[in-house]
């Protein structure tokens, strides 16, 4: 953990301009991950997680335009890279698993071929034959060889999510940013394929950057966790830390609302009230209208950063925290 | 509504679809030195019914053929062979593949699908507005102000609020789970017969997620709206469904009653699926999943169970004989394995 960590984002702010005013999609997040980590994002639909991730690659749309903010890698700062140098980048350094296959997959050429291009656009980073190298990643994400030289629309859903798990493992790159990777998949093939990920990332010293809405996927792979609500990270700390002794009430919120499948069945927990409306973001902490342990001082001011250790939550009245213990 | 409150009561007894031996093949490209093409079985013979009100939940591994039996019943597919029978109470019952003009536009409009992707299933030049009220304007139900409420009242019953700041964008300024909402919206606005959900709610994160579950038994109970749910999520299932189905490459090997299943699972298959859900415990090691590893092979299977390759049971009987029938073996759910 000594040395400079290889990704580095401070106060990064995305605005999205709409015809109702500026949506805030990411506001003033600030976090790092070391080499060879998995940093886990979690949080509700809309909270911002695909933008804070499309942000980093600076694959944003029009639209949206980055206010603030810094991303290192390696000390680079590639918000202000030429677009040439960023190209060099992507892939190669730092690769992308996106939420949608529309974004990823090219309908009108086969998938095994789409692979290859993205490994002869890098041909740096695998000596490899590229048909060889797409074997080995068929073999890797569990997917049939001879699926290889089939198009977009003969495969699943989880089919396309495999091949696009694939697409970004095919160089090596530093970093993996997975944005709801596993949506598609049966427990056995994620379970295989968050195994393997695991497994590659240990020998390549990778890192990654894991977007999921599932605690349970979260808790598997993530050493790191980073709970997002409303365009603010709210809590981060050790994965084990944040499960066993979540600081803040929305994480304690998410945690609890677990369905089971083999326990007692017992009505399912829910979140109270409206997720925040982004064009009209709640004052104080824009957490307050939701939270079982607001107080007035919650409605009025930003709340403050409580530490325990390496885990910090931004709150005013962390629920039964014993300071630091 | 009347109508299909009406539709609800009448004829329980009759399901709302009976599904025989159902089966889609694809070609799986040409190879030069086979003298026939190569077939993908996506799905193989798969029979079952559906009762009015009933949600039958659909899982199984990835790429075993969900998404295209699920195609079949709202016919967006064409099967290779077996047929699809729909019965809404009113009429005969009638094999879909036969519907024609205003029938099949009626069937249309009772049989509603909410697409796996929501990315690739909306138009990127229509509001959200205008996607969501499609169906009303194609089956031409009601004038623009009262679609306005209608689409109004049904953003904000899938969680999209305040639903004015949603009316007028357009899909591409959605995050996926939102957008994913606005496909649920879209095929429950008609109140149809029923709706093949398409793992509806895979980006949503629990709390979104109850409320939408709500959302949809409260129709299933309301309105008598039957689901054909597919789904990887076993907690999912088991709180929206009253029945599972466990497809393996294109064929069902177990169906019963959900708690039935999740409390006794007989197949292999459905006992190694159970045994891999995930648990929101880091410091929790989940033993490695029973069943062999390796590739499903879809293509040309050969007529022995499907199972057999991967299967920690297996013995001769199974390899030599054909795949197994669906049966009772002294439990409630029935069961295609000669060693359950
Ligand atoms: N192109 C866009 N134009 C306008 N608003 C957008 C655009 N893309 C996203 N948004 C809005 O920004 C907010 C954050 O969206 P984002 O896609 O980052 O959420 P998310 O956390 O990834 O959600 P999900 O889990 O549902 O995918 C949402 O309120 C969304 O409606
Ligand atoms: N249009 C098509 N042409 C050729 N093959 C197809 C086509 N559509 C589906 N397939 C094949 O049929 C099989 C079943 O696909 P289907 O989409 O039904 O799977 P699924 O169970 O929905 O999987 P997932 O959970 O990954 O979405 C797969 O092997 C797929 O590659
Ligand atoms: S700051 Fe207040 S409103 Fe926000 S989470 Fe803490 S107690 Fe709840
Ligand atoms: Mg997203
Ligand atoms: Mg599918």
């Amino acid at each position: 953990m000594s040395g400079a960590p290889l990704l580095a984002v401070t106060d990064l702010t995305v605005d999205y301009h709409t015809r109702a005013g500026e949506v805030r999609a990411v506001d003033g997040v600030s976090f790092t991950v070391e080499t060879g980590q998995a940093l886990g994002l979690v949080g509700e639909s809309g909270c911002g997680k695909s933008s804070l991730a499309l942000a980093l690659l600076r694959l944003l749309p029009e639209s949206a335009q980055i206010r603030q903010g810094q991303v290192l890698l390696e000390g680079v700062d590639l918000l202000a890279l030429s677009a040439n140098d960023m190209r060099a980048y992507r892939w190669n350094r730092i690769a992308m698993v996106f939420q949608s296959a529309m974004n990823a997959l090219d309908p009108v050429y086969r998938v095994g071929d789409q692979i290859i291009e993205a490994l002869e656009q890098h041909p740096s980073a695998v000596s490899q034959d590229p048909a060889e190298r797409v074997r080995e990643l068929y073999d890797l994400v569990n997917l049939n060889h001879n699926s290889i030289d089939r198009y977009p629309h003969e495969y699943s859903g989880g089919m396309k999510q495999r091949a696009i798990i694939a697409m970004a493992l095919a160089c090596r790159p530093d970093l993996i940013i997975a944005d709801e990777p596993t949506t598609a998949l049966d427990v056995i093939v994620q379970d295989r394929i968050l195994r393997e990920l695991g497994n590659i990332r240990r020998e390549l010293n990778m890192s990654m950057l894991y977007v999921s809405h599932d605690m349970a996927v979260i808790a598997e792979v993530s050493d790191v966790v980073a709970v997002m609500y409303a365009g603010k990270i709210v809590e981060y700390g050790d994965a084990a830390a944040v499960f066993k002794r979540p600081i803040h009430p929305y994480t304690r919120a998410l945690m609890s609302s677990f369905p089971s499948v083999t326990g007692e069945k017992h009505d399912l927990a829910t979140l109270s009230g409206e997720p925040p409306n982004p064009l009209d973001l709640p004052s104080g902490c824009h957490f307050h209208p939701r939270c079982p342990f607001a107080t007035d001082v919650c409605k009025e001011q930003a709340p403050p950063t409580v530490r325990r250790g390496t885990q910090w939550a931004d709150c005013w009245n962390p629920p039964g925290d014993e300071a630091d213990g | 509504m009347a109508e299909t409150a009406q539709r609800a009561s009448a004829e329980d007894a009759r399901p709302l679809l009976t599904v025989e031996r159902l089966r889609k093949h694809f070609p799986a490209g040409k190879t030069r030195f086979r003298r026939h093409t190569p077939l993908v079985h996506a799905v193989d013979d798969v029979s079952f019914t559906l009762a009015r009100g009933e949600s039958l939940g659909l899982v199984g591994e990835s790429g075993c053929g969900k998404t295209t039996t699920g195609k079949m019943l709202v016919r967006l597919i064409e099967p290779t062979a077996g047929r699809v029978v729909f019965d809404d109470g009113a009429g005969q019952p009638t094999d879909i593949a036969t519907l024609r003009g205003k029938h099949l536009k009626e069937f249309r409009r009772h049989a509603q699908i909410i697409f796996q992707d929501p990315y690739e299933s909306m138009n990127p030049r229509r509001t959200i507005f205008d996607t969501i009220a499609e169906p009303l304007q194609v089956q031409k139900i009601g004038a623009l102000p009262e679609r306005l409420d209608r689409v109004t009242e049904m953003l904000a019953l899938v969680g999209l609020t305040p639903p004015r700041t949603f009316l007028f964008r357009y899909p591409h300024e959605l995050s996926g789970g939102q957008r994913q909402r606005v496909a649920i919206a879209r095929a429950l606005i008609v109140e149809p017969a029923f709706v093949v959900a398409d793992e509806p709610t895979s980006m949503l994160d629990v709390s979104v997620r109850t409320g939408i579950m709500r959302l949809m038994s409260d129709l299933a109970a309301g309105l008598g709206i039957s689901y054909l749910y597919i789904t990887h999520d076993l907690a999912v299932a088991r709180y929206m469904c009253d029945r599972i189905a466990v497809m393996y490459l294109g064929k069902i090997v177990e169906i019963g009653a959900t708690e039935e299943i999740l409390r006794s699972p007989q197949h292999p298959y459905t006992q190694a699926l159970l045994s891999a859900v995930p648990v929101p415990d880091p410091t929790v090691e989940r033993p490695p999943v029973t069943i062999k590893g390796g590739v499903a092979r879809q293509v040309d299977p050969p007529a022995r169970c499907r199972f057999f390759d991967r299967c920690p049971l297996a013995d001769d009987s199974c390899e030599t004989n054909d795949h197994p029938p669906l049966e009772h073996k002294g439990q409630e759910q029935l069961v295609a394995c000669y060693k359950a």
